[in-house]
């Protein structure tokens, strides 16, 4: 239950941080918060011998407007201040909703942005929500630097396109078209506690009220968010009504995915769970996209 | 150890500087280096909360941090939070509802409700049950920690104690 020695480094820019995941490769992992590494190293699953802990560079902490009103979060900003954010709250309200759903309140302190999304796990709320928000990621290494959609960065369990050289320094999110609204929801046997299903949901629709975009993503159902494009089709240039919503979930949860069973729920149970929570968002998210939500 | 790094911190209002290993935990250092066994340590990969501490005014899990990450900041432990004759609101509440049986839990849930109750004076039932929830307590099943709470915050609302370093 202790951790396994290693080197330390703690630099205070991304320059030199950078030069030590160059220097150290595979051996090397970066420490944002913490809070699922060092359970990890606790455990000795994960034994780097090498620790570069970007808790110290400034560069990485902010939360900032972008062009045409989208927004920027830094890559350790901490759970608590993205929950706390005004700013969030205006542009990306489907973040602010679910900050509070991650993890426990001393999570959160210490948690990032970039932590939880370059961990990639599954569970994560973070990650679905940046594929629903079309969100895309900032990696940089010491040869190159590349914008990666968050719809491509998952690549499976656990695992991202990061290389061992390289590190996430930013999240952009696109300001949603007019006429959007957003919703999450998650099922866990104890709130805050990792989620059995979750998911996220944009709706965006026209004057007349015509569903011009849809995007559903789940999580928990798979190795990385699963977007449930075939439930996404059969939304889109139609007018939403109860009906069309509930069928739309049931496609989600019928073929869009293909869960596991585990201790925690059987797969019968996570795709009756996705079923029903995938209606909720979608109803949720399509009120607040005419207004009255 | 060769690799060993100097620190310098703030725990309960009194300047330490150590020399520590890398991968000693917070919670191995407030505990075995400083003596402050106030901070209990249960799970070690942060689902318990015994170990929660104020980190810059922030509730964290101490077994989930690095003492070498603690340096140049400032942590409050129970220790630093009441003395045996003049307690905080909130452990004088605890033990007016009987808010705790062995008390291995105590600590880390009396340190999460500290920035809690100073943010929310007035919070019902349900906003009490999320603040906790990232505390495990295996005697009381939450009812007298509960009570205790809503105590402690009519007690807070009276007397503005409790003062913690906010950054």
């Amino acid at each position: 239950m202790k951790p396994a020695p290693f080197e330390y480094y703690a630099p205070d820019s991304i320059d030199e941080a950078l030069s030590y995941l160059a220097e150290f490769g595979y051996d090397a992992k970066v420490l944002a918060g913490g809070q699922s590494l060092i359970p990890m190293m606790n455990f000795r699953l994960a034994q780097p011998s090498v620790i570069v802990d970007v808790n110290n560079i400034k560069g990485l902490f902010f939360i900032q407007p972008n062009e045409n009103g989208g927004l920027r979060i830094g890559a350790m900003t901490r759970h608590h201040q993205v929950e706390e954010s005004k700013l969030v709250a205006d542009r990306a309200p489907l973040i602010s909703e679910t900050m509070p759903q991650i993890a426990t309140v001393q999570v959160r302190s210490r948690g990032t942005f970039g932590g939880s999304v370059s961990h990639a796990d599954p569970s994560a709320e973070l990650t679905a929500v940046s594929v629903a928000l079309k969100g895309s990621f900032l990696l940089r290494s010491q040869k190159k630097e590349r914008w990666v959609p968050a719809h491509d960065f998952f690549v499976g369990l656990f695992s991202s396109v990061l290389e061992p050289d390289e590190m996430l320094i930013e999240a952009k999110f696109p300001a949603l078209p007019e006429r959007s609204g957003c919703a999450m929801v998650e099922v866990a046997r104890r709130p805050h506690d990792f989620a059995l299903v979750g998911v996220a949901a944009v709706v965006t629709l026209t004057k007349d009220n015509i569903c011009k975009n849809a995007r559903i993503v789940l999580l928990s159902v798979g190795e990385h968010p699963m977007q449930a494009q075939l439930a996404e089709q059969m939304l889109i240039d139609t007018k939403l009504t109860p009906e069309s919503l509930r069928a739309a979930a049931e496609t989600a949860a019928k073929s869009d995915i293909d869960p596991g069973g585990d201790i925690h729920a059987s797969a019968e149970f996570r795709r009756h769970l996705a079923s029903v929570l995938t209606y909720r968002a979608l109803d949720k998210a399509f009120a607040r996209a005419r207004g009255d939500g | 150890m060769t690799n060993n790094k100097n620190i310098s911190l703030s725990v309960n209002k009194v300047k330490y500087e150590r020399s520590v290993e890398p991968r000693m935990l917070l919670s191995d250092f407030l505990r075995h280096e400083l003596g402050l066994t106030g901070t209990h340590v249960g799970c070690e990969h942060g689902v318990c909360g015994a170990c929660s501490i104020l980190f810059d005014g922030q509730p964290v899990r101490s077994c989930l941090m690095f003492a070498v990450q603690a340096n140049g900041h400032e942590i409050l432990t129970i220790e630093g939070l009441g003395t045996i004759n003049n307690l905080h609101p909130i452990q004088e509440s605890f033990i007016e509802a009987h808010g705790l049986q062995c008390g291995f839990c105590t600590p880390g849930i009396i340190m999460t409700l500290v920035p809690f109750l100073e943010k929310n004076p007035n919070p019902d039932e349900t906003e009490i049950r999320h603040a906790i929830s990232g505390n495990i307590c295996r005697c009381t099943g939450y009812q007298n920690i509960v009570e205790a709470v809503k105590i402690a915050a009519a007690k807070m609302s009276v007397v503005k104690s409790g003062d913690i370093a906010h950054t």
